[in-house]
């Protein structure tokens, strides 16, 4: 238990929005990205702005005049090079006095319905609360609370040679949630995961989402964890909804391994999809 | 149908006899089996898997473009789904006509095709415990890293 809450009122919270990574999968800067005319890293901000006292950005050294990030509070990561963990370390040596909402920068559907959810069950007794992926089961770290005590535990284990917050959290008392909206801790690393994000908020409640049933067969139904399911999706195409639900479930087959069929007959992955249709993705085929 | 899926052991004799034609000279069948071995790793049984739906209006297909290709009497394809087995009779493709040459290049591209083109797939399980499905995993892109989950931006 931390002091804070042997005295009785958690400690206050704090925003942090992650924006130091490489973007590799990307190939541009994720904090830049647009949607809607507004950047992705603003976008998170104000979203978690909404929710806490005070909010920061924390950036590599190297990127603190960077035009995205530099008209905000920073918080520059202590060591170079460390991953998100040493954003979070940051931060909570910055302000031990509080608790940090932490959020990736790359979660376009997150909303304050989630965040909500998170302040909502938190537990400050232990050293975080965190979402249960949809994918894995595993704690998502990147979108969660960090409570101050945390901050001597990762330490210790950034000592030993840890590295990952998600095998921090997994080795270490929290609370897990489920969240409500699967949707909101989707991610987007890919230039099309992007494309189909930015359609999907365009789109927002223009288009109403209409319904459609997925069947999974074979590496996917393992990998998906069900062989059927319905879905509620402003995707537009097979194309988008394959960037939806890679999102969600991380397949290991790209898209180019696979093809799709539509009312059990194969369809361009460009093809218009209406509301009722099935869709499969059909995996490397290995019949005889 | 003549192209269609069972999930038990494939009856090759009233297969055969529905080839049977008064101009047939002869008939030309091919049955693939579940062997013990599969690039390098010892195979202890399989599972077949199909996306029945669209497999069959496939394989009709290519049944009727084995007919347009080749003047073949009849032709028949069976592929069977579920566990199987060693040595369990995995497909079996069975071709009519006058002469016999047109009935080995018939079943020849009907096998070929159904290999390629219809959505079935095989795991196959292998002595040392582990599984795989078959030509989804060995080249396959990366699993995302644990370290990374996703987040390679934050």
């Amino acid at each position: 238990m931390n002091s804070a809450a042997h005295n009785g009122s958690p400690a206050p919270l704090f925003g942090l929005i992650l924006a130091g990574g490489a973007s590799t999968r990307m190939q541009r800067d994720k904090a830049a990205l647009p949607y809607q005319g507004k950047s992705q890293l603003d976008r998170a901000f104000e979203l978690v702005q909404r929710h806490v006292s005070k909010a920061f950005v924390s950036v590599r050294s190297t990127q603190v005049t960077e035009p995205t990030r530099a008209h905000r509070p920073l918080i520059v990561d202590s060591v170079e090079g460390g991953g998100p963990i040493v954003g979070i370390r940051s931060a909570l040596a910055a302000h031990p006095e509080a608790a940090w909402l932490v959020l990736a920068c790359d979660l376009p559907f997150l909303t304050d319905a989630a965040i909500e959810q998170l302040i909502s069950e938190r537990d400050p007794t232990v050293l975080a609360t965190a979402y249960r992926s949809a994918h894995d089961g595993l704690p998502e770290p990147l979108c969660a609370i960090w409570e101050p005590a945390a901050a001597a535990a990762i330490a210790a284990y950034s000592q030993s040679g840890g590295i990952c917050p998600r095998k921090f959290l997994r080795t270490h008392p929290v609370k897990l949630l489920e969240a409500r909206d699967r949707r909101a801790l989707d991610n987007i690393n890919t230039p099309e995961e992007y494309a189909f994000a930015q359609g999907a908020l365009d789109q927002g409640t223009l288009a109403s989402p209409m319904q459609l049933t997925i069947q999974y067969f074979a590496l996917l139904r393992e990998q998906a964890g069900r062989s059927e399911e319905t879905l509620q999706t402003s995707a537009a195409t097979p194309a988008d909804l394959f960037a939806e639900l890679n999102a969600r479930y991380r397949f290991t087959l790209a898209r180019d391994q696979l093809k799709v069929a539509v009312n059990a007959e194969f369809a361009e992955w460009s093809h218009r999809l209406r509301a009722g249709d099935s869709v499969v993705f059909v995996p490397p085929v290995a019949g005889g | 149908m003549h192209f269609r899926f069972t999930d038990r052991a494939i009856d090759t004799q009233s297969a055969r006899d529905e080839l049977l034609d008064k101009g047939a000279g002869g008939y030309v069948s091919f049955e693939g089996w579940v062997r013990d071995f599969n690039e390098g790793q010892e195979v202890t049984h399989l599972e077949y898997e199909a996306f029945q739906a669209l497999a069959v209006k496939e394989g009709e297909r290519i049944l009727a473009e084995a007919h347009h290709r080749f003047p073949i009497k009849h032709a028949l394809c069976i592929h069977r789904v579920g566990s199987l087995d060693l040595t369990d009779m995995a497909v079996w493709v069975g071709v009519s006509s006058a002469h016999r040459g047109e009935a080995f290049d018939a079943c020849r591209y009907i096998i070929d095709e159904v290999k390629h083109r219809v959505p079935i797939w095989k795991k196959e399980h292998y002595r040392s415990g582990d599984s795989g499905w078959v030509n989804c995993e060995r080249c396959a892109a990366p699993a995302p890293h644990a370290h990374h989950h996703g987040h390679d931006a934050a």
